[in-house]
């Protein structure tokens, strides 16, 4: 067949102008601010390269602050939401009654505006003028003592956003690990029990190494999405995060870049590039135990 | 045995379609509540004998709730809409046309996927506000069109209408572009629904883009919008008239994913990332 050099050109070239104006462009452009120091917006001009930026943002409290947070975030929403999701998953593909009602109710969170549902998250954790919360309600019901959640400790704070982000994650890991259970083949199950497997052998040597390559996946993309949290915080705790203990590291490279202490797009990019590498880092670190560890046919 | 395993499922089940469904039960039964009767609650009520829609008429009143769901709707169909124009034309180079460095061209495409969008804000903040484009919907919808995962998508579907289809038309005289529109299109037409709702959701949950690049109420989008309600909208005290807000909010992409149930959750199970 003929080249269609020009025609296909032609066809894609809107495709490669917002790609690349808004997407390549930025992508270099974000590793030349982060160099550049004493950078300002205003007038557009620096003193000097290098990585100075970098030195600000790693001494900087609000980042450690900002770090920490999106540590502990990571590492107590990932395996949770994954471990519930998986057992949720078995358990809807272990009954039938009901089941697609089912995970159309547990799919809602997905389909939801995450600011907007993040209210109703303060509101239950938030204490009204007369009362403690619902809630606090429900902790003194079983003879626990309440906890100002909203306004009170950093742990207290902290199992609020987790707590949401949780709920906010589970139906993408659901939905992924329901279709990897629905996948797998009978055959497998109705030999192993001709053979009499007992079921914890079967959900160990069968069904595990059947669904692993999902569960990797939701491990990566889970850890990716986590480490990226930023609005879910914002709906709970509103914009001045750092005020109230609360920032992620996203949101730390955007009060750099606007908001009442920003003005500093070589900061945002330098702590951008930061959390980039961190993610990296993880992901191929994440890769490398799958390989050893995940069954792929 | 049997019996009590089948019971600890039907409980697990159960408790979490309790925990999914109890913040939007809260949050429609609140802004039922009438201001004076929630602020003066003791203890927390589970239902209302006296709903009123109060609370609604003053989301719609006293904020401009309205006018960030409309510009919402016309951000999401403006954007979804050149989406779904450059994906097309791009899925069908990709799928159909031979060109030099075709495969060179779509290896980048797939690597671009991998560049995470909270990288590429930050010049994209500094080009719009040098473009003189902050609060207007040009400066929200531009960086806002292009999804590589689409072209993608989109390509895997073109990809899969025969080539017999093709030479016939060829053989009788229709052009490309013909082609493209009367045949591939509609041939893939329930792959183009899931891509066009999957976006729209996406154009109407956005927070950080619009966040950024408007300060001027009359361009907030519902997610600012309800943002800015919250810190300076009613008072920050008026809980049952922002649950009154957040329902407003919320209802039009519940309603819609009750529609396109089936399209979406195969779409997202395909490659949505939310999580």
């Amino acid at each position: 067949m003929e080249k269609q050099n020009w025609k296909a050109f032609l066809y894609l070239l809107p495709a490669l102008v917002f790609l690349g104006v808004f997407l390549v462009y930025p992508l270099i452009d974000v590793f030349i601010y982060s160099f550049e120091e004493g950078y300002s917006s205003a007038s557009q001009s620096y003193f000097g390269i290098g990585l100075f930026n970098y030195e600000y943002v790693l001494h900087d409290p609000y980042f450690k602050q900002a770090l920490i947070n999106t540590f502990v975030l990571v590492i107590v929403t990932v395996p949770i939401s994954t471990g519930i999701a998986l057992l949720i998953s078995l358990a809807l593909n272990s009954v039938k009654k009901l089941r697609s009602f089912l995970q159309t109710i547990y799919f809602l969170p997905y389909v939801t505006n995450t600011i907007a549902v993040g209210m109703v998250f303060m509101v239950l954790f938030k204490e009204t003028p007369y009362s403690q919360g619902v809630v606090n309600m429900l902790i003194q019901w079983v003879h626990l003592s309440p906890v100002d959640f909203m306004e009170g400790p950093w742990w207290a704070k902290m199992f609020v956003l987790c707590f949401y982000t949780i709920w906010i994650v589970m139906p993408f890991k659901i939905l992924i690990l329901t279709s990897a259970l629905a996948s797998v083949d009978e055959q497998y199950y109705n030999v192993a029990k001709i053979d009499g497997t007992s079921s914890s052998r079967i959900f160990f040597r069968i069904t595990l190494p059947m669904i692993s390559p999902s569960l990797f996946y939701l491990v990566i993309t889970g850890f990716i999405g986590a480490f990226k949290a930023y609005s879910d915080a914002v709906a709970l705790f509103g914009t001045n995060l750092n005020a109230a203990g609360m920032n992620t590291m996203v949101g730390y490279v955007f009060d750099m870049l606007y908001r009442d202490s920003g003005g500093y797009p070589s900061y945002a990019s330098a702590a951008a590039i930061i959390l980039f590498a961190i993610i990296l880092t993880i992901t191929i670190i994440n890769l490398l135990v799958s390989k050893k560890h995940v069954h792929y046919n | 045995m049997k019996s009590k395993k089948k019971v600890l499922v039907w409980l697990l089940l159960a408790i979490w379609a309790i925990i999914v469904l109890f913040p939007f039960y809260w949050m429609v039964l609140t802004s039922l509540k009438e201001y004076g009767a929630y602020n003066a609650e003791y203890i927390p009520q589970f239902f209302t004998l006296a709903p009123t829609f109060e609370n609604y008429i003053q989301a719609f009143t006293d904020v401009p709730l309205g006018k960030y769901l409309l510009n919402t709707l016309f951000f999401a169909i403006v954007t979804t809409g050149l989406m779904v124009f450059v994906t097309i034309l791009a899925a069908f180079a990709f799928a159909r046309m031979d060109f030099k460095g075709k495969n060179v061209l779509f290896t980048l495409f797939l690597a671009l996927m991998m560049i995470p969008g909270e990288l590429v804000v930050i010049t994209n903040f500094v080009t719009i506000t040098e473009l003189d484009l902050r609060n207007t919907f040009l400066g929200l919808i531009l960086p806002s069109v292009t999804s590589v995962f689409y072209i993608y998508l989109l390509r895997e579907n073109f990809a899969q209408v025969p080539d017999q289809l093709y030479f016939a038309a060829k053989v009788d005289g229709t052009s490309d572009w013909r082609y493209l529109w009367r045949v591939m299109v509609p041939i893939c037409m329930p792959t183009l629904v899931t891509i066009t709702i999957l976006k729209v959701i996406e154009c109407w949950n956005l927070y950080i883009w619009p966040s950024l690049i408007t300060d001027d109420p009359k361009y907030f989008l519902v997610s600012n919008g309800i943002q800015q309600i919250r810190e300076s909208g009613f008072g920050r005290a008026n809980i049952p008239a922002m649950m009154a807000a957040v329902v407003a909010v919320s209802v039009p992409l519940i309603v819609l994913f009750l529609i396109f149930r089936k399209q979406i959750m195969s779409g997202v199970a395909q490659g949505g990332t939310k999580g």
